[in-house]
């Protein structure tokens, strides 16, 4: 897939997201390899060293562990899954309820309006 | 380590101050866009850096030496403007550049010029304006140095090469070395920076990450930009 960066958030912080939504959605499983730092660099067009500052904060999260010679592999289990699907989920739903929220509608009729999305 | 290192560095051009009172330390490893409109000193800071010019004030110096031919051992730069005998074609450029420099790499060279699908037959002369920039940067980019001085890289080359010539910045510097770019194709080259030096009438108003400038602006740094130097 292409890399399109948005331009108001730092863009380590959105290749930190892509990566975690990846992980969930299962593209990357635990134990496999994260492209090379200037690999991943040159593909999204990025500058080395925002990639490290991602890969470096994926790691202090527990997602990712490196092995000094060999590289950077995912590292997740069933439970840090869960919660890391809990935590982009809440990002999505806060975005959704902010969104809803500046068209004027409350919390009562966003909640109305996602339940009546699953009917339609 | 700091690869360039400016203090108080000033630079008269008869009455007019082009550039007034600089303080600036770039550290290795980093890709730094030197932003501003025209007139507010870009190219004559870098001029200062490549020894072009001498200060009228205050002082530059590059992995601790004043600027001199053995600091041009060391930093690979790239004129705004064509600086390459025009007679000669690409084959007899890249031997020139091999002759003159000893950190100069003929394969990575090739490579970048094959990629482009650049005639190494073509003279210069003959060349669009485009290709000769490309050419340029590829010779420029080439040399493993320590400082790459970019004045305006990008500003004659369709947008597809743009990439191209940025991916070519990231993949050819190493970590300890330095990258800085003039330009005012903020859009083009924000995303490969870490750093951004805002001159304005010859000053530095501001020298910071770009992740900061994001961060504490919530624009990008083309937006801050023009909100910053407004007309």
């Amino acid at each position: 897939m292409k890399w399109k960066f948005s331009d108001d958030v730092p863009i380590y912080l959105q290749i930190i997201e892509r990566m975690k939504v990846d992980i969930v959605s299962g593209k990357y499983e635990s134990g496999d390899k994260l492209p090379a730092v200037r690999d991943l660099a040159m593909e999204a067009g990025v500058n080395p060293n925002t990639v490290q500052r991602s890969y470096a904060e994926l790691e202090r999260q527990g997602l990712v562990q490196s092995e000094r010679t060999s590289g950077r592999f995912v590292s997740i289990d069933d439970q840090k899954m869960k919660e890391l699907r809990k935590e982009l989920a809440k990002d999505y739903i806060e975005e959704l309820f902010v969104r809803l929220k500046s068209l004027g509608m409350d919390d009562l009729a966003i909640k109305d309006a996602v339940n009546n999305w699953e009917d339609e | 380590m700091e690869t360039l290192v400016c203090e108080g560095l000033s630079k008269d051009y008869g009455k007019l101050r082009a550039l007034d009172r600089v303080d600036l330390r770039l550290e290795e490893g980093k890709i730094v866009g030197l932003l501003g409109p025209n007139g507010s000193g870009k190219t004559t800071l870098i001029k200062l850096a490549a020894r072009l010019l001498v200060p009228s004030e205050g002082n530059v110096t590059i992995c601790g030496e004043v600027p001199s031919e053995k600091t041009k051992a060391i930093v690979s730069y790239l004129p705004d403007r064509n600086f390459l005998p025009e007679y000669m074609n690409g084959e007899e450029l890249v031997a020139m550049y091999k002759d003159f420099f000893a950190d100069f790499d003929e394969n990575r060279a090739y490579e970048m010029l094959g990629s482009l699908d650049i005639d190494l037959k073509m003279p210069l002369r003959k060349m669009s304006k485009g290709t000769k920039e490309k050419v340029q940067l590829i010779l420029t980019m080439s040399r493993k140095a320590k400082l790459y001085l970019l004045d305006e890289p990008i500003a004659g080359v369709d947008p597809a090469a743009r990439d191209y010539i940025l991916r070519t910045i990231i993949s050819n510097y190493d970590e300890n070395a330095t990258v800085l770019i003039s330009t005012h194709l903020i859009a083009d080259v924000e995303n490969v920076l870490d750093e951004a030096i805002f001159l304005k009438q010859g000053r530095v108003i501001l020298h910071k990450s770009v992740d900061e400038i994001k961060e504490s602006t919530g624009q990008s740094v083309d937006e801050y930009f023009r909100e910053v130097f407004a007309c």
